[in-house]
Order: C-alpha cells, then structure tokens, then sequence
C-alpha cells in the first residue's frame, strides 16, 4: 500500500481555528443562566480552621450561594489512582483530599469555601467578605525535614510524614558488593528541582446539570475526559457514570498537569445539580501556581560506580520523593515505576538499587509533569556519567560508548531485560550518539573551547544519552503494579455511506495535533483524500472509552487501536467487494482505495463499498449491513524512545550568566507519521528541559509561602532564553505496535536538562566547580566558580 | 458605576455600558464574545491577550475597557481579510508556529505590530520582540521561524 501522507509533513488541519481566535477552550463556553464560582483559599500552609463566618458574604448582591467543608463531610475526596505499597507490604497512606477542607488546611492555596455569584466578580468580592478564623501552625516544605523527629505533621493520623517507601533493582547487598569492588566510584547529591507545568490555559470548569434528563455535563481542561469522569462518579460523587458527560474540548496546553482529577472539577458538577444551573470556575494564575500539581522535587544522593577499564560495576540510589500535601492522582506512580524502572538507563550497568522514600509535606501536590520520573532518572544517570567521566579523565562520549547496550531491534535480536523489570524493545544508543557528536562537530568543539578559553570564555560542552519508556502497558502488568486502571486506548472507525470517514478516539489533542496525525494514518490505510477523514476526541457521549493522552501514548496506544478498526473496516469492505465483483475476497487486493480483482482491472472503490454497506441490495448473504467498527488495544510493552542530546554553552566569567550556544538533539522515537509534529514536539520539550536546567524552579519559605506564584517570580522560558534548535532522527521501530511508533512528547524535556547542567559543569570544571544545584541562576553559577 | 464606552473593533463600532474596573480584555471576551483573546496570566506576564490599540500592540489585561474609549481595536479575529489570511497567520500555520493555539493569538498580535515598525527584523530581533509572550509548547523555534517566514512573504506583493 503506498504512503501518500504517512511520513509527511503535512499541514495541520486544526490550526485553521487557533490562527484564527476561532479556538473553543472551556472559559470561551458560556451557558444560559450560567453563574461564576470563586474558590477562597489558605493563605496559609498549615492551619486549623476555627471558624467560618458566610452571612456578610452570602447578603451581598449577586451572591447564589457558598458552600464550606461542612457540605462536603459525607462526600469523598478526589483519589489517587495508583496503589504502592510499602516495602513490607502494607498499604500506601492515602489521606482524604477533600473537595473543601472541614478542619485543618494542608497547604498554601488549599481551598477553604467555593462561592457561587452572577459574576466572576462578585464572587471574588464576596469571597473576600468570608470570615475565617485560622489557627496557625509551623509547616515543614522540604521532604527530608519532614521525616525529622517532631517535624510538624501534615496528616496527623501519620506520625511521621511518610506516604510509604519502596524499592526496586537487585538485592541491596549484591549492589553493596559491587559497589565495594569498584575501582572508581562517583558519588552526587542531586536535588531535582521543584517545577509548575504552566500550560497557558488555566485550568477551567463548566458543571452543568439537566433536570429533564437528570443528567449532567462537564466541560473541563482535562487530557483525559474518560477518566475524569470514572474518577469523579465512582469515586468521588457516587453519581451514576452513564447520566454523565465529559467534553474536554481545545485545551490549550497540559504537560502532565490536567490529567488528573481537580476538586474543582467535582465541585461545579455537584453545585450545578444544587443550584440547576450552569457554574463555570476559571482559575488564575496565581491559583495555578498554588493548586495545580508541580513536577520533580527529589532530593537524592547517588553513586555510581565503575571497574579500572570505565565499565560500570553498580548504581546505588537514595531519593526522597516529595508528595506535597496530598496524593493526586499518579504521584505514587512518579517517583516508582516511573522512575525507578528506568535507572538501567542506556547502560549495561550490572548491579543497580534504588531506595526510595516518598514524604508529604505542607505544599501543593505533586504529580507528574512532562517525562514524569523518566526525568529524574535520566537526570541522576547522565549526571553520573559525565561527572564520572571527568573525575576519571575519559571523554564523557567515549564513557557512553563502553557502556552502551548494543543494538537490538526486538525482531532478530531479544528485547534488553533491565535489571528494574522492564524489556527495552529496540534500541541503538551508539547510532544517535554518533550522529550527535557528528552535528556538533566534536573534534573541533574541542580546539574552539581551548581557544575560547585562551581568550577568557568558558565554552562548555554537555551530554545526555536517555532513555524513556512511553505508553505504559499491558494493562494486566500495570494492574499487578499497583494501577487502578487499565492502560488500553479504543478507536471507533465509522465509515458514512458516502464513504467519508469519522474517527473517535479515546486519545485527547490539546496540542498534539491528532486530527492531523491520526488522520494520516486513517487516509492512507484506506486510500482516500485526508479531508475525506474527521477525527473527533475528548467527548464522552461521542467517544465509547478512553485513557486519553499522557506518557507520550497518544500514537503508539491510541493509533494502533484506529489501526485495528480499520483493519477490521477493511475485511468487511472485501467481502461487499468481493460479492459485488463476483469473486472470492482471496483473488482481491486493496490498494490506493480501491479493492482489485488480481490480475484484472475490475475493481470497486471504497466509497463505493461504503455505499453498498449502508444501501445493502446486492449484498452478501448473512453479511450485517453498515461499516463501522470499533476496538480496544492493550499494548504488549511499553515503547522505549531514546535519543543523546548536547548542549553547548557559554559561562560569562563575570556573572555567572549561562547562555546557550547551540543545542543538538538526535532522538529515536520509532516510525513517525508527522516529521513537523514531531520536531515541534522535541522543540517543546527541549525549552520545558532547558527551563528547569536554568530558570524555573518552586521555592516556598520557611513557613511554606509559595513565593514563586507568579510569572513575574516564576521564570518561564521566553523566546530570547532559547536558541535555534539542531534536531535530526534515527529510526529504530517499535517491534510490537502495528506502526512501528513509540513517542516523541516527553523525550525532549528528558534528555535536554542534564546536558545543560553537564555543559555549565563542563566549562567551569578547570575553575574548581564540583556542584551546581538547579536552576543555574548567575547568581548560583558566580558562587560556585568564586567559592562562595 | 457604570459608563458608556464608544470603542471600534475590528471596524465595528460599539458603544456599551461598562464597570469601571472592567479590564479592556473581559470586555473583548464577555461583552463582544471575542474569545480568540485569550488570558493566561493575572500580571501582564504572558501577553496571550495582545491585541492592537491605534495600531500598536497592547496587553490587553493591562489596561481599562474605559481607557479604550474613542479607540480602534484590532484583535485576532480582525486579522484575516474575509478567508484570505494574514500573511502571519499562514506562516504560523505553514511553519508549525503553534501547538495547543492558546498563546498565538497574543504571538500574532506582536509579531504584527514588529512587522510593522521593522519589516526586517532578525532571528535577534524577533526573540526580543516575543519577550512579553510566553508560548509553553513550541520553544519559540517555529514561532521564530513562522515570523521571518511572514516577513519574506510581506516584502514581496503576491
């Protein structure tokens, strides 16, 4: 079957609406009737609550109503969907997280009362009208403090702030053994800053309910409408699942961050109901800083070690995770099975152990933004190796080379079996170092530093080979590990008799550009024009199930469910075909849309197959009529995307000014349908990863302020930071999906983060500079080359 | 405290009652309906809500619809002429200068009013240019690209 739009760059078909404002993002809706919601939050950390006093608030004009924490004591809190246990076998702590707080707020921001009002703004002021008496206690921020004996406690039913511990790799004493027959041993302490995901949309609700019907709607910022509403009505609400609709329509940006489910979202359902009329909330950005879950914030310390000849002997890990206050939705699974199941990293590393502990303390949650854990890991492992490799005087590329596992393709050779359970599927980690060291020029990068130096600029060249796993799966796998969910993708393929093609899918875009990519994939494999092809996402009524899109999973999982209805579209239409041109379906072919009597030029178009299917009059016998189809796929591994990226950078001598001078970056994602989506896909990550590497990171003070809550003290990534990206690809398929694909949207934001920092190590190393905690502000970057 | 305010967009006059705390960009999105002016911040940090006022870019968080009267706005939606597109939104489209769509509104609006005053500019130029505009899924490369893109095809009349 030839490619007509399979691995081109074709245009996309949504952007049409977003160039022109024509975007629909949930704060653009507006409802009949419909009131505002105003959340009043903690201004502090921790603290019980006294009193509530609404009354001034609830006489003031335009006020609908205001609910509390008393509302909602016989109503569940929003859960965590993902259950690890302790390494002896007990349990997680999962606390209540509740849609407001009765008694005792747990971190800066959690909310206290939700105000209902004709305007936004009425709300607000009535919101501030609202009396609450606080009794203030003393919060703890940093995870290992909170294990500190008398530490402040964030749920008091826990006496030690532990949300559970775990871990994972080999006996801790064979690690130890080989640990102490190292010849050289590099040992770090890491602290992985604590970053906010930021998408440019705030998180907005629309709850709305319909007595005629009983029957509810939820317009959200969700990445997963499917699972929003599983979580809100089983586990949250008790309503029944199938009198509510959830519509995730354009979402602008989410990176990890509205996967998960938000009170908020719970609430505006269950006050819709209450008051019969529609409630939006849209937070602000300064809410969003306080509320939606951040990213990273491990503290670890890590030693690597290596035999006389560079070969690595053993990895010994201990990480504190912090949680924040409460569990959302995938944090248990962040910092463990996505995290520490990728500490093989693309090595051959014999011996690796990770304990981990996982802490809660009084700040907002933390779950999983942009790479979630595969950062982490990579972080502390490419680290290790370009600091090993100075301390041991062998060139950081060479290091990797000895180290790397070698190819495989997952058809001719085995996958690689780590020793932190996963296989790796396919993988050729020499061919995209090679071809970075290629880009980068390194034999003359070499020179060009020895003569910057000469001449007082501190040029610096930094590495990262990573690794990533995508698509997490199969779900029975998942299901043994703790997930409370399955990790399949569906896909309806519903051919119109016209022959024109609507797809739903359980993925969801809100940035990605599925109803591009998706229908490539849909035009080639039945051969007719990609307008002929309409991909509709993020609406429960309209879509039967989804997991939607996170992990990198959209295309891998989501695609190669689309690829199975459409062989299954494709095995009826030969039977309509083959009865219509009077043969057996064996003497047919399919090609270029149109179904071929081999040998002969009889043929029978796809529209035309389409049209006999919904106007059956010569027809098979005991052949239904229509041509539509639907599928679950459950995938049998995860896909393992990988890639080296090199940042070079310069060190002003005088100010600790970190700028970049050129950044290259190979990544293998497998097959790719769109090479534009994926470039701009890395280009994303790449700039999420350089953000947390220089500029971005949470700092709470010591009585757990949030005191980067703003854009203006939150320093997001803006057009002067960043350079031109120098991007190219190798292919290496994924062996066990129907595509061949693996992922492309977290592996920027994985590999790009440790290259910088080596690269800033790499140009003040000569100076004396053995540690730089991130981000390398000047200020950071000036103490460290002065001793200060 | 309301008071009547006379402000064109995108050549259409409006004359409407307003709060006098109204910010000029509720005003475009709750009283006009035109959400293609988006807001992404709450201290004039992100620029997602850039229109034209008189012809040259404004936050338009960052000021009153009050303030407006007896002006000329232009948002995104003013920027296509019937379906024939600004140059700009063609090249964010041809260069792949968007992904979520939430900040380009804002990017186009700036990257018009650079255009205008420097028909020119270079890659330095136009990083500078975007810094009041914060994108979180492009890295700016494409936006970059999108902008010197729509420059070439403005300096030569089709």
């Amino acid at each position: 079957m030839s490619n007509k739009y399979i691995g081109q760059s074709v245009k996309r078909v949504e952007d049409k609406r977003f160039i022109t404002g024509e975007g629909r993002y949930t704060d653009d809706i507006v409802l009949p009737r419909m009131v505002h919601a105003y959340i009043l939050r903690s201004p502090y950390a921790h603290a019980r609550i006294k009193s509530i006093d609404t009354s001034e608030a609830l006489a003031m004009k335009g006020v609908v109503a205001i609910y509390t924490g008393k509302d909602f004591e016989n109503i569940n809190g929003v859960p965590c969907g993902w259950q690890v246990n302790f390494k002896d076998g007990t349990t997680m702590r999962e606390p209540k997280h509740p849609l407001l707080v009765l008694d005792k707020v747990k971190h800066a921001g959690d909310g206290v009362a939700m105000v209902v009002a004709e305007t936004k703004e009425i709300a607000a002021d009535a919101a501030e009208a609202i009396n609450v008496k606080y009794e203030v206690l003393k919060a703890v921020t940093n995870p290992k403090e909170a294990l500190a004996p008398g530490a402040p406690l964030v749920h008091d039913e826990y006496p030690d702030n532990i949300a559970f511990d775990w871990q994972i790799g080999n006996d801790k004493a064979e690690v130890d053994a080989a640990m102490d027959s190292a010849h050289h041993i590099t040992k770090l302490d890491f602290t992985n800053n604590r970053v906010v995901p930021n998408a440019m949309e705030p998180r907005s609700y629309i709850g709305d309910y319909d007595t005629a019907y009983d029957r509810y709607t939820l317009y959200t910022s969700t990445q997963n409408p499917h699972l929003i509403r599983l979580l809100m009505c089983a586990f949250v609400l008790g309503i029944p699942e199938h009198k509510v609709r959830v519509v995730g329509p354009d979402v602008g940006g989410g990176f990890g961050s509205k996967i998960y489910h938000y009170t908020e979202e719970a609430l505006v359902t269950w006050a819709a109901k209450q008051l019969r009329r529609p409630i939006k909330w849209t937070s602000d950005r300064s809410e969003a800083f306080l509320t939606d879950a951040h990213g990273r914030d491990h503290v670890s310390t890590a030693e690597m070690g290596f035999d006389k000849d560079g070969h690595i002997v053993g990895l010994r890990i201990k990480t504190y995770a912090n949680l924040g206050a409460y569990l959302s939705t995938f944090a248990s699974a962040v910092p463990t099975y996505l995290h520490g199941t990728l500490l093989q990293g693309v090595y051959t590393t014999p011996k690796i152990h990770l304990d981990m502990t996982c802490v809660f303390t009084h700040t907002t949650a933390v779950d999983a933004y942009r790479g979630a854990g595969r950062p982490e890991a990579t972080y502390l492992l490419e680290r290790l190796m370009d600091v090993s490799a100075h301390e041991m005087g062998i060139d950081p590329a060479e290091l990797r080379f000895k180290n790397f596992i070698p190819p495989f393709d997952g058809v001719n050779q085995a996958g690689y079996q780590t020793q932190v359970a996963l296989q790796y599927d396919s993988g050729n980690y020499h061919a995209v170092l090679e071809r970075g060291l290629e880009m980068l020029g390194y034999a003359d990068f070499k020179e060009k530093q020895a003569e910057a130096r000469k001449n007082g600029k501190l040029l610096g060249v930094g590495f990262s080979t990573y690794i990533e796993a995508c698509g997490i799966a199969p779900s029975a796998v998942v299901g043994s590990l703790g997930a409370r969910a399955g990790l399949f993708e569906s896909a309806q393929v519903r051919v119109q008799p016209t022959g024109k093609v609507n797809v739903y899918t359980g993925s969801h875009s809100h940035g990605q550009g599925h109803e591009t990519s998706f229908a490539q994939v849909v035009a080639d494999k039945l051969g007719i024009p990609l307008a002929d092809v309409e991909i509709i996402h993020g609406d429960s009524d309209a879509v039967a199930f989804g997991m939607g899109t996170y992990g990198s999973r959209s295309l891998a999982v989501g695609g190669s469910a689309i690829v199975k209805s459409i062989e299954k579209v494709l095995e009826k239409g030969a039977k309509i075909a083959a009865h219509k041109l009077e043969c057996s379906t064996d003497d047919l072919d399919f090609a270029d849309g149109k179904w071929t009597v081999k040998g002969t030029d009889k043929s029978i178009g796809f529209g035309d197959v389409a049209l006999t299917a919904y106007v059956p009059h010569v027809y098979p016998a005991n052949l239904e009529p229509g041509l539509d189809f639907s599928s679950f796929y459950d995938p049998a591994n995860f896909t393992y995307p990988f890639g080296c990226h090199i940042a070079v950078v310069e060190v002003d001598a005088e100010t600790g000014k970190v700028t970049i001078k050129r950044f290259v970056a190979v990544d293998d994602v497998g097959n790719v349908i769109n090479p534009m989506i994926v470039e701009g896909q890395i280009h994303g990550g790449l700039a999420q990863g350089i953000g947390q590497a220089l500029l971005e990171g949470v700092i709470y003070d010591e009585n757990g302020q949030l005191t980067t809550g703003t854009f203006m003290d939150y320093a997001m990534p803006r057009a002067d930071d960043l350079p031109m990206f120098e991007t190219d690809r190798k292919t290496t398929p994924c062996p066990h999906n129907p595509l061949g694909v693996k992922g492309a949207g977290e592996a920027g934001a994985i590999g790009s983060t440790p290259a910088v920092v080596n690269a800033v190590m790499n140009a003040t190393w000569h100076l004396g500079v053995r540690d730089l905690e991130m981000p390398l502000t000047p200020q950071r970057v000036w103490r460290a080359m002065n001793h200060k | 405290m309301a008071e009547t305010v006379n402000i064109t967009v995108n050549g259409t006059q409006h004359s409407k009652e307003v709060e006098g705390r109204t910010l000029l960009v509720h005003f475009l999105r709750d009283t006009l309906g035109l959400t293609g002016t988006h807001v992404g911040c709450d201290t004039s940090s992100c620029g997602a809500c850039t229109v034209h006022i008189n012809g040259k870019a404004v936050k338009s968080c960052s000021m009153l619809a009050a303030q407006a009267d007896g002006k000329s706005i232009t948002t995104i939606e003013g920027m296509a002429n019937g379906d024939e597109l600004h140059p700009l939104q063609e090249s964010f489209r041809e260069k792949h200068g968007l992904q979520c769509g939430f900040c380009t509104p804002g990017m186009i609006m700036t990257a018009a009013d650079l255009l205008n005053h420097n028909p020119n500019p270079s890659e330095t130029d136009i990083r500078e240019a975007l810094e009041g505009n914060i994108c979180r899924c492009t890295g700016y490369h494409n936006i970059v690209e999108a902008i010197k893109d729509a420059a070439e095809k403005m300096a030569v009349p089709a």
